[in-house]
């Protein structure tokens, strides 16, 4: 069967993927319309009632290289549930609850983020190893021509030690990804600054 | 039977994220080596946000509010492709972009031109079984920002894509033809490749344009992936 066939239109012929460009300053009263009063179909709380795994917060701020915190920022949070299964992957790896792994928060006036989720399982790595918990975080900003890429692991992960992407990381630099525990109330709270440049800058990623 | 790979090398038309003539970038782009990694299912898999997600009217932006907005009505239209030109079907786009006279509603725009309080500025499209888009708006206005003496940023629309996987998420910009502010601005210069640059141009099409309605554009998004060696698999026709 042709391609032609196969997605019943003529495949395009493109001549390369199209470039990333700045989300820019003004994002907010479309991608986070939290404070315009419009509909939104995104949130920074993704537990879901059926959701699979211990509930979580997550927060930090967002930081430039002046250490200055930076309000214009949005995040994006992609994570498996606690049994270590992606929505929407393939039957081995999926879930069928209806918690989508998927949140997106803007920051607030102090540079200030917190999701709330539920802390992820492991999941499979490349060569047959086995990932540590970890969510993977998608940063955009004003000043950021394109997302950068970080993921979040968690402090007293046993399997951090056996990570392959973490292994990958300069061992003086891996503290920046693992996010320190503690407890507020009944809440276990995980800290995880996000310093784009600098001194402790955090590890980002190419893939 | 068919796997997607993602070739690094096909983002060489991306531009740095440090561009020091966009100011902002020199405080906000990492100094320290990018550590690369290969594609585990964390990077492979992603979200799916669908036909759910939009309403009616969500991809007409002349028709948010009581009245119409002022300005050049526009019908933009095209497809989500990936490095093969394989249709990305089904897949969520969000847009926004300023009014006919530059101003964004954001809180934080300062730029003194009026707000139109019949035109918001967003919208939501999900392509259809062929990958196909299509909204209405009105063509946004030049703007000026503070990023040097006499700064103006070109005319364009932002967008936000997802396609199948977290590798294929797009947030850019669409600028339109023939606009003289090109040459003065950082943003659209940081991609350093002329014929990636010109990828974010749309094309004005007679055949779009809608007679005694709207001009019409088209504008093609390539995400990331392309198709591996069919795996051998007898059920595959």
């Amino acid at each position: 069967m042709t391609e032609a066939r196969r997605y019943g239109v003529q495949p395009g012929n493109p001549d390369g993927v199209t470039p990333s460009q700045t989300v820019g300053p003004f994002f907010a009263y479309v991608l986070t319309p939290h404070e315009y009063g419009t509909r939104e179909i995104f949130s920074k709380d993704i537990v879901t009632p059926d959701a699979v795994g211990h509930p979580i917060r997550i927060e930090g701020y967002v930081i430039d290289g002046d250490g200055e915190p930076i309000i214009d920022a949005m995040l994006e949070i992609w994570q498996a549930d606690g049994d270590g299964r992606y929505a929407g992957a393939a039957p081995q790896h999926g879930a069928n609850t209806a918690f989508k792994g998927f949140g997106r928060s803007d920051v607030d006036s102090n540079g200030f983020f917190a999701f709330r989720t539920v802390k992820p399982g492991q999941v499979p790595g490349p060569d047959g190893t086995t990932q540590a918990p970890h969510i993977n975080v998608g940063v955009f900003a004003r000043g950021l021509l394109k997302r950068l890429f970080t993921r979040i692991y968690f402090q007293g992960e046993p399997a951090n030690a056996t990570d392959p992407i973490l292994a990958l990381v300069p061992k003086e630099r891996r503290h920046t990804l693992i996010a320190a525990r503690r407890s507020r109330g009944d809440d276990t709270v995980y800290t995880f600054n996000i310093r784009l440049q600098g001194e402790d800058e955090t590890v980002f990623f190419e893939a | 039977m068919s796997r997607t790979i993602y070739p690094r090398e096909s983002l060489s038309g991306d531009p740095p994220y440090l561009h020091a003539d966009y100011a902002s970038t020199r405080k906000r782009s990492p100094s320290k080596p990018l550590v690369i990694i290969p594609h585990t299912l964390s990077e492979l898999t992603g979200p799916v946000y669908g036909h759910e997600t939009v309403q009616e009217g969500d991809n007409d932006l002349t028709r948010q509010h009581l009245g119409e907005p002022l300005g050049e009505r526009i019908v933009v239209t095209g497809r989500v492709l990936d490095e093969d030109g394989r249709p990305v079907p089904n897949t969520l786009i969000e847009l926004w972009q300023a009014n006919a006279a530059g101003r964004y509603i954001h809180v934080r725009d300062q730029h003194p031109a009026p707000l139109d309080p019949n035109f918001t500025g967003a919208g939501r499209v999900v392509t259809d079984s062929e990958g196909r888009y299509r909204f209405t708006s009105i063509k946004p206005g030049a703007y000026p920002w503070r990023n040097h003496p006499n700064a103006w940023r070109p005319a364009h629309i932002h967008f936000s894509l997802f396609g199948p996987s977290f590798l294929t998420r797009l947030v850019t910009q669409m600028y339109f033809p023939g606009d003289p502010l090109f040459p003065f601005d950082p943003i659209f210069n940081s991609i350093a490749d002329e014929r990636a640059r010109n990828r974010l141009i749309a094309r004005f099409d007679i055949e779009t344009t809608e007679p005694e309605w709207a001009l019409g554009y088209q504008f093609d998004f390539v995400l990331r992936g392309r198709n591996a060696t069919p795996l051998e698999d007898p059920h595959d026709d």
